[in-house]
């Protein structure tokens, strides 16, 4: 099956555990991590993830949901969108 | 991978400098849906515009989901109704403006539009049934958006057409008084209307367009007043450039929302129009863009030139971003809906003269102002044919929708609600146009 591909990006005050908890709720969901870059800035932890998500198991707007209220939860802004949108702005 | 700083740009343009896509519009042909019954002819619309919209709501709040960018509005565009229903063996436009309706309920969409006629060079059976019909339309209906063409570059203006608006708006703003006179503000007077334009009210489906037709409008003008901020003091050449880039990105992002509609829908894709369009939210104002290049107030002077830089540098950036660039494209500068026109016109500066001014350069025409209640129905057709002679010697489209309040004078505000704003009521010349408009016949195009 073609990759489909999205990012992933969280910001949000640090603490244990974040990385792990937004991989398992990927990983229940059947959703493959590609590519992290993850930095503290200005005491802030900002993650972007890239992941495919052609296997996903529920249906996207399902999973934008559970990311979002799994992160409010913690204090974290999650959100997932389709990578073109990015590609569209940024790339010529 | 692409940077974390583009990604996180993107994300703080949606979330703080209220980036989105204005509308999806969907055109729709109803040329064969015509026969001699205007009930069968109804039915045959209705079905049509279902069958084809079916998905249409469902498929732009997929988009929005999956890509994280609002799409505000989703909406319809149709054939000039007076084409559809000129044949048809009734004196009575009305019922199809209550099918359009029903049918943009049935579909969810946010609204409908081309209860129109196209008259610039004379006005035909369906024309004028139409025209006698928009008043009631529009009182009796909700979604529903109507516009008439009075005049272009190559016909030159319809006068008697003129004159007849100035009596349909007062007579709209009259049977939708309780709401503000909510009708006029779904109510548009073009001269050189264009066919593809998504935004509304002016929205309609042109006759050399496809069956079906995804159209869609970009918005931005906080994106483009946020990018100026860093360019303060900066020549103009640095502020046209920086407005350049930032319709470009803006227009990328149209263009791809429109092409994966497009796909979606397996409808063709037409244009994108890349306008600034503002909202009456705060930071969502074409008025400060203006402002933040160095005016004290939108409407003091040198906000004309303003207006012609933003205008011009918007489509440059906007061009090379989409394969095919359509509708109006350019600066909108409605005073209901945007932040910063209400507060100027509220305090006195911006007046309908400079607005006037304004629609010489930019997109549009002189766009939801509110007028006191008793401005005489030859006034406002005199207000369409400035602004018709002003798009007709200038090649562009212009267009008028103002909004007689009734009971209401100068200085006083009116509240439309929801996108369309509010609109402190603005004061016009009283010497009277009357004899002029009371002339008819027409005015001949500049050039032959």
């Amino acid at each position: 099956m073609n990759e489909v591909k999205a990012i992933v990006s969280v910001v949000g005050k640090d603490s244990v555990g974040i990385i792990a908890h937004v991989c398992t709720t990927l990983a229940e969901n059947n959703i493959n991590v590609l590519d992290i870059s993850q930095t503290i800035m200005q005491g802030y932890f900002t993650m972007v993830m890239v992941v495919d998500i052609s296997g996903c198991s529920i249906p996207f707007s399902q999973l934008a949901e559970e990311l979002k209220l799994s992160g409010e939860s913690k204090g974290l802004s999650i959100r997932i969108q389709r990578e073109d949108i990015f590609d569209a702005m940024h790339k010529i | 991978m692409i940077n974390t700083g583009s990604i996180f740009e993107t994300i703080e343009m949606i979330d703080k400098q209220h980036l989105d896509i204005r509308t999806i519009t969907m055109g729709i042909s109803l040329l064969d849906c015509t026969a001699e019954d205007p009930k069968r002819c109804c039915e045959r619309i209705y079905d049509k515009i279902c069958r084809k919209a079916e998905h249409l709501v469902q498929t732009g709040c997929d988009i929005e989901n999956e890509y994280g960018i609002p799409i505000v509005n989703k909406r319809i565009s149709v054939t000039p109704i007076a084409l559809v229903a000129g044949g048809c063996d009734t004196q009575d436009l009305v019922p199809f403006a209550l099918t359009l309706d029903r049918a943009a309920k049935s579909c969810g969409v946010n609204f409908i539009g081309g209860f129109s006629a196209l008259v610039q060079k004379g006005v035909a059976r369906g024309d004028e049934l139409l025209l006698r019909a928009i008043p009631q339309a529009l009182a009796e209906t909700d979604l529903v958006c109507s516009s008439v063409n009075v005049g272009s570059t190559k016909a030159g203006i319809n006068m008697d057409a003129v004159a007849e608006m100035g009596r349909i708006i007062k007579q709209t703003a009259h049977l939708t008084a309780d709401n503000s006179g909510l009708g006029c503000a779904k109510l548009v007077v073009f001269c050189n209307a264009v066919e593809d334009n998504p935004f509304m009210a002016g929205a309609f489906h042109g006759v050399g367009e496809a069956d079906s037709v995804i159209n869609v409008g970009v918005s931005g003008p906080g994106v483009v007043y946020h990018a100026l901020q860093s360019c303060k003091g900066a020549p103009f050449d640095a502020v046209a450039d920086t407005v350049k880039k930032t319709a470009f990105q803006i227009t990328r992002m149209g263009q791809m929302v429109a092409a994966e509609a497009s796909r979606r829908l397996d409808t063709p894709y037409g244009i994108v129009d890349l306008s600034l369009a503002p909202t009456p939210a705060v930071g969502d104002s074409v008025a400060r863009i203006l402002e933040i290049m160095g005016l004290e107030v939108c409407g003091t002077h040198g906000t004309t030139a303003a207006l012609a830089l933003l205008n011009d540098a918007v489509k440059k950036g906007g061009v090379m971003a989409s394969s095919h660039v359509g509708g109006l494209s350019g600066a909108f500068i409605p005073v209901s809906e945007d932040e910063g026109m209400i507060a100027s016109a509220t305090e006195g500066t911006l007046t309908i003269d400079k607005l006037e001014a304004m629609t010489c350069v930019c997109s549009v025409g002189l766009d939801m102002i509110a007028v006191p209640g008793d401005t005489s129905a030859e006034t406002i057709s005199a207000i369409i044919a400035d602004e018709a002679a002003i798009g007709m010697v200038n090649s562009k489209t212009t267009a008028v929708r103002v909004i007689p309040a009734e009971g209401k004078k100068v200085g006083d505000m009116i509240e439309l609600g929801g996108l369309l704003g509010s609109a402190p009521v603005m004061p016009v010349h009283q010497p009277s146009a009357a004899e002029f408009i009371a002339r008819g016949g027409r005015i001949p195009p500049c050039r032959v």
